[in-house]
């Protein structure tokens, strides 16, 4: 690498725009910082050497100069922005509403949102956030922060840490912040000095010449920030794949035990009980706004459940042995966690049968009863025998009947509109009288029946689903969220200030830069030079600006 | 709300309207060079007492409730303004400079006519909203915002003071129609605080998402719900109809407000303009002579260094806690999510762009009123039109 000898002695590498060690601009590559053209020092980086501005020959070079730019990075930013928000426009289609006449995408869009929709469907903005080119203009992002980060944060290392107290002039004069105080009191010095030791600047002294500085932690910041979005940028990746996450959904009846999906059979489910709790209407704190609303609260759904282990090995077809791992309780906002998996409270159902109680009449005398029988819906039993020498027999049942094509059968196995076929025997008798009954529906086929069956009771229970998660993943989040937020409160919270007090030819020279809040640095400088006769510094960039609102305001 | 909770919400208000006049006392003086005067520091004083009284109500709310009063959009939108109040009080002990009072409190007073806009009961909580993670969540975006907010106002001031009114451009243009859109708030706040002062009411039934609601009227309803059936006699017949892609909940009754704003704001505008016979910002622009440029620059950057990590805090990290925690997922693209992103990307977009040179001054400015715009479409437009999991209001 060519080495570039400043007269202070001290080589740097190829493109430092000023010394790393005194400041002094390097007379042929100011253009690079645009410092040829203006008063001020561009103090960015220090004057560090960049890789992307000394570089631009072969084709890495340019690829790594395309993504060192901070303007290529916020225009993909900006691209990243403008999609995301046209993403929003139409529901993407997981959130196409259940109950819409036709949830297919392809018809969907274009039916509720005319030609417009059609045009978002077709190009993929429905499934925007895990199309292929989304994720490589973020993937792009990721690169372009690497990048970037390690252009800048080598060099800036580098020159924080070889700079010495002792500036060249034309460093300091070109600061923002500068003063020359020709006749000073070195007790005047000493007491600026003194005065800003008390700020909790560390002092670098050299030869009469000294650094004041404070915070440079605070400058990597930016790069700490960066380090927590490429760890985020890697956790969503991961999360793509089975591995590290699983979500998967289970619907549990209350009373029954059943696999969990997604767990390889090893684990099960018992939902012992559903609650569905409501606000009481007449909590005087709510009142009003339930009156208003016209409607019911609710105030909790939780299912109360025992989480079971598969033990040993099982042999297909045998009932596994299970083995208990905990009992608790899953609420909305409080999922249950065990083994690294997490079930979420995600919705429930309550038009379920659970039991139904039936009574045996007289056909002709709806007042006289002979005797009632329960049937457990879930497994009923084949006969049932009443004490005074009534038997039922089951011959049909139907757990979710439905008419079709004129005959009787069930939707589902699930006992959502129970109906049955029985067969009576009264007391002695070995003719039965068969009867058909369901909700609603009560049906004496031969018409000469003497009994009649009436429902007289029920009871319904709650079908609870639940969102089975396991993602591994999430720590991965959190270590990058971390990160991140130590990074950027490190580079926001706090500033990097130095002052610079150097000695020239008897004169006082009072430099300083901050990499933001110049408000700051002021107020220090200000406090510092309290009681002393040296002068205070000048804001060379408000000067600037000042000429130019007074030539404004003269046109 | 009951009546001391209500008291001390509107003294607070109260003290902040007089809080303004105090303000605007300072650029009257236009003689005095000092950065303060005697008229500021009263000016903060009385904001100060305006902030406690806010603050003793939302204890006060907290307590009756049960829960942090966060919960529904009109405490969410007077939490918001709450905020303004508190991000100015930190910058003005910061920088101590008046001008900022005179715009960043009547800020913090459109937000609370806006919440006014939203029914003021107390609501119970529904499962998800029950976790510590949304009072933080809420608590921390609203601050942040807030705080964005002084960049803001300052955004605003710089550009009244630094474009060149002396002839026409496209940033005379743009800076005019910020002015008009702050006309049509007060259009809103106007028409707001006239039809609850006439006691005005219309009511309607109609069909949404095939479920028969109601929704009542506090302002004549010039656009009435998409085929909706007037409730009560002798109420006026709407003129038009609200389109039937605005979906959010009472967006028939949201949309005719936005009417009526650009009504009376347009009218406002026009008078002042009459009256002024120049662009609005020009007629300002003398009044904000002795304040300084860079100073303005040095705020606006300032709050967005401060707002920003409290935004990444509460907007996305508390927001994705409780998502998780809520609803089995911590990020799910739903529209105010990616709102809450975008406004992210935004600002560190803005803090980017610091990075360059010419960045600085103006074009921060025009930055930094963007961003608040972003803020207020996701706060406004979000809730209205594009309905999702948050729109609980
Ligand atoms: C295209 C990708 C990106 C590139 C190329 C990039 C580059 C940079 C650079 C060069 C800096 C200045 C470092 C310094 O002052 O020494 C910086 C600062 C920063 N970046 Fe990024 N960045 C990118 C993406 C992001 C994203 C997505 C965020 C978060 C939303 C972010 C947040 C920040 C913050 C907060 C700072 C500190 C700014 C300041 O100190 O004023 N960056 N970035």
């Amino acid at each position: 690498m060519n080495k570039l000898k400043c007269e202070c002695g001290h080589f740097n590498p190829e493109g430092t725009i000023l010394c790393e060690s005194c400041g002094k601009p390097i007379e042929e590559n100011q253009h690079l910082d645009g410092n040829d053209k203006s008063k001020l020092l561009n103090m960015r980086y220090e004057g560090s050497a960049r890789r992307s501005l000394t570089y631009n020959r072969t084709i890495v070079d340019k690829i790594w100069n395309f993504f060192s730019s901070v303007r290529n990075g916020v225009i993909l930013i900006v691209i990243a922005l403008i999609a995301s928000g046209i993403g929003t426009i139409f529901p993407q289609a997981m959130y196409i509403p259940a109950n819409a006449p036709n949830r297919d995408p392809s018809v969907y869009y274009e039916e509720t949102y005319g030609i417009l929709g059609k045009i978002y469907y077709q190009l993929g903005f429905h499934e925007l956030y895990s199309s292929w080119w989304y994720m490589i203009l973020i993937a792009l992002i990721g690169v372009s922060l690497v990048i970037c980060s390690l252009d800048r944060f080598i060099p800036l290392y580098r020159a924080l840490k070889i700079q010495k107290p002792k500036r060249h002039y034309s460093f300091l004069s070109r600061q923002r912040l500068f003063s020359e105080t020709p006749d000073f009191s070195p007790e005047d010095k000493k007491k600026v000095v003194e005065n800003l030791k008390n700020m909790r600047y560390k002092i670098f002294e050299q030869d009469g010449q000294v650094l004041a500085e404070k915070n440079r932690f605070s400058r990597w910041g930016p790069y700490v920030n960066h380090i927590g979005l490429i760890i985020i940028l890697i956790a969503a990746l991961l999360r793509m794949t089975p591995f590290m996450f699983i979500d998967d959904y289970v619907w549990v009846r209350e009373g029954e035990r059943k696999v969990i999906p997604s767990t390889d059979g090893q684990y099960y489910i018992e939902n012992k009980k559903f609650h569905l709790e409501y606000y009481d209407e007449d909590d005087e704190r709510y009142k009003e706004a339930m009156e208003r609303m016209g409607q019911l609260v609710v105030k909790n759904y939780q299912t109360d459940v025992v989480i079971y282990k598969v033990k040993g090995e099982t042999i297909p077809g045998q009932e596994p042995e299970l083995e208990k791992v905990t009992e608790d309780a899953i609420r909305m906002n409080e999922p249950l966690k065990f083994d690294g998996y997490r079930l979420y409270q995600s919705g429930y159902q309550e038009n379920e049968f659970s039991t139904m109680t039936f009574g045996i009449f007289a056909a002709n005398d709806e007042e006289k009863s002979f005797g009632e029988f329960t049937v457990d819906l879930m497994s009923p039993e084949e006969t049932y025998e009443l004490e005074n020498g009534f038997k039922v027999e089951i011959s049909q049942y139907f757990p979710d009947y439905i008419l079709q094509d004129g005959e009787p059968t069930t939707q589902s196995k699930f006992p959502k509109n129970p109906a049955f076929v029985f067969r009576v025997y009264p007391p002695d008798s070995d003719e039965p009288e068969v009867s058909f009954i369901g909700i609603g529906r009560n049906i004496d086929p031969t018409g000469e029946n003497k009994y009649r069956l009436g429902i007289t009771d029920f009871s319904t229970h709650y079908a609870s689903g639940l969102t089975v998660r396991k993602d591994l993943t999430l720590p991965i989040f959190v270590v990058g969220a971390a990160i991140f937020m130590i990074g950027v409160i490190q580079g926001m919270y706090w500033q990097h200030r130095r002052v610079w007090i150097n000695e020239k030819e008897g004169t006082l020279l009072l430099a300083a830069h901050t990499n933001k809040n110049w408000f700051g640095i002021k107020r220090d400088i200000e406090k510092a030079l309290e009681g002393t006769e040296i002068n205070m510094v000048v804001d060379q960039e408000e000067e600037d600006l000042e000429k130019v609102e007074q030539t404004a305001t003269q046109e | 709300m009951s009546g001391s909770i209500a008291a001390f919400y509107v003294i607070g208000i109260v003290l902040y309207l007089i809080a303004t006049l105090f303000f605007g006392n300072t650029i009257r003086d236009k003689k005095s060079k000092e950065k303060q005067n005697k008229s500021g520091k009263i000016g903060f004083i009385i904001t100060v007492l305006g902030f406690i009284s806010h603050i003793v109500y939302f204890i006060l709310r907290w307590i009756a409730g049960g829960h942090a009063p966060v919960s529904n959009m009109f405490e969410f939108v007077t939490f918001l303004g709450i905020s303004v109040v508190l991000a100015f009080i930190i910058l003005y002990l910061i920088y101590r400079i008046d001008i900022l009072g005179l715009f960043a409190v009547p800020t913090a007073l459109v937000l609370l006519a806006y919440a006014s806009m939203f029914p003021t009961e107390i609501t119970p909580l529904v499962p998800s909203l029950q976790s510590h993670w949304l009072y933080l969540h809420v608590i921390t975006v609203s601050i942040a915002q807030g705080i964005l907010a002084i960049s803001f106002v300052t955004g605003i001031i710089y550009l009244l003071k630094a474009v060149d009114q002396s002839r026409r451009s496209k940033r005379t243009f743009w800076l005019e129609l910020v002015m008009y859109a702050i006309f049509l708030v007060i259009g809103f706040v106007f028409s707001t605080v006239l039809f609850k002062a006439l006691d005005y009411s219309a009511s309607f039934a109609y069909i949404e998402n095939n479920q028969s609601v109601e929704v009542e009227y506090h302002m004549p309803p010039i656009a009435g719900p998409k085929e909706g059936v007037a409730l009560q006699e002798n109420q006026m017949e709407p003129l038009i109809e609200t389109p039937g892609w605005m979906q959010g909940k009472d967006a028939p009754r949201k949309f005719n407000t936005v009417i009526w704003s650009v009504i009376f704001g347009t009218i406002f505008y026009l008078i002042a303009r009459l009256i002024m016979r120049k662009r609005v910002s020009a007629w300002i622009q003398p009044f904000l002579k002795h304040i300084k440029l860079d100073m303005l620059d040095e705020i606006t950057y300032r709050s967005v260094a401060i707002g920003f990590p409290l935004f990444t805090l509460g907007g996305l990290i508390f927001a994705a806690i409780w998502a998780q925690i809520a609803w089995d997922r911590f990020w799910g693209w739903d529209p105010k999510e990616v709102w809450a992103l975008i406004t992210w990307f935004f600002y560190a977009a803005f803090l980017h762009l610091r990075l360059s040179r010419g960045w600085h001054g103006e074009k921060s400015a025009w930055l930094a009123v963007i961003g608040f715009g972003i803020i207020m479409f996701n706060i406004i437009v979000v809730n209205l039109v594009l309905a999702g999991l948050h729109s609980y209001a």
